[in-house]
């Protein structure tokens, strides 16, 4: 594959590193920095570039309008991404743009403007967080983020007020459904007849901003 | 009307000032700020400081109900950026957007933002006035 990455700090430098080292694919790296460039060009040699990604002429001469496969926007600054995925997606029909979040208040603006899928530093950890601590009683696992869904997992005790109920009892609310039930190590699809007992592990998929009212029914009266 | 210019620099501080002169409502955004202070002592509009990035700082700017949104900070994507959600997020029909590179203001105008290219107007400004010196060819000033 041919793949462009915009930007050429750690995360950057890095993720073209582990590209070349696969062998498989075709790699251009393109950095704004001049001191950084040529401390990466050592390594890099003919495959970084120096430039302003953001910069049509400079996405040209680094081969944008072949297309390539993928295009990583990289860079430690979200304005910059945002440009360079869009210049990627809509002006030269990248098929697969990839977009770096660095401050987690811009989300919304790569989701307004469609730039999908985006990799937050702030967000993993914060879901690694949630997974780990266990105050946090509902984890998100997966963000299906052009479905507009995600799946989550609950933890019913024993006071919480779906323990003792079916599945159809419950009053879950529009958008969301239970998917499974994890009880002493083992799984089992949640239908309605399902009763979801204290201690089980349920899995869930709903809209982004229904968890309050997911976390009404199944843990809190 | 409500007038809301953000970035408030030479440009925009100026455009704030001849707006307010007009009539208009006008609040300014700028993440500095010394940015204030271009507007003089005798200021009486709006100012908000804080990135234009922020979403919050753009509610507290009043963006939800400004007739008319100036983005004129010093970085082209930021402007592209802030222009975009200004128009798509806040629905904002009036939006300018100064764009100094002419390659991406021509291509998120064919996009529908509205981009002012600085540049492309000097170019057009100095190619006039290049012209108009009315320069002899060069062999009649050897005879």
């Amino acid at each position: 594959m041919y793949i462009l990455v915009a930007g050429g700090g750690k995360v950057g430098a890095n993720f073209a590193r582990t590209l070349l080292k696969d062998g498989r694919h075709e790699v251009t790296l393109i950095e704004q920095r001049r001191d950084r460039f040529i401390r990466l060009e050592r390594e890099f040699e003919h495959q970084i570039q120096l430039g302003d990604a953001t910069e049509i002429y400079v996405l040209e001469r680094a081969g944008i309008a072949r297309p390539p496969d993928v295009v990583a926007a990289l860079t430690g600054d979200d304005e910059d991404n945002l440009i360079i995925s869009q210049l990627a997606k809509e002006k030269y029909g990248v098929p697969k743009v990839i977009a770096r979040v660095n401050d987690p208040r811009n989300q919304a603006h790569f989701d307004l403007l469609g730039i999908s899928p985006t990799v937050s530093a702030t967000r993993g950890l914060m879901a690694l967080i949630e997974h780990e601590v266990p105050e946090h009683d509902l984890v998100h696992l997966l963000e299906l983020r052009k479905e507009n869904l995600e799946i989550v997992e609950v933890q019913i005790d024993e006071r919480a007020p779906a323990a003792g109920k079916r599945v159809e009892q419950l009053d879950l609310p529009e958008g969301s459904r239970l998917i499974s039930i994890m009880r002493n190590g083992h799984a089992e699809i949640a239908v309605g007849a399902t009763e979801l007992q204290a201690g089980d592990q349920v899995l869930a998929i709903l809209q982004p901003g229904k968890e309050d009212e997911l976390r009404k029914v199944l843990l809190k009266s | 009307m409500k007038a809301l210019v953000i970035g408030c620099g030479r440009v925009g501080s100026n455009l704030a000032l001849q707006l307010d002169r007009e009539g208009w409502d006008v609040t300014a955004v700028d993440e500095k700020e010394e940015a204030l202070s271009r507007l003089g002592d005798h200021w009486t509009g709006g100012f908000v400081l804080g990135h234009g990035m922020d979403t919050d700082v753009l509610r507290e700017a009043g963006i939800e109900d400004a007739d008319a949104v100036v983005v004129a900070t010093d970085g082209d994507n930021t402007n592209i950026v802030i222009g975009q959600v200004a128009q798509q997020r806040f629905d904002n029909q009036c939006v300018v957007v100064r764009v100094l590179d002419p390659a991406r203001a021509e291509f998120y105008r064919q996009r529908g933002l509205r981009t002012i290219c600085p540049t492309s107007v000097a170019i057009d400004v100095l190619l006039d006035s290049v012209r108009a010196c009315e320069v002899r060819p060069a062999e009649t000033a050897t005879t």
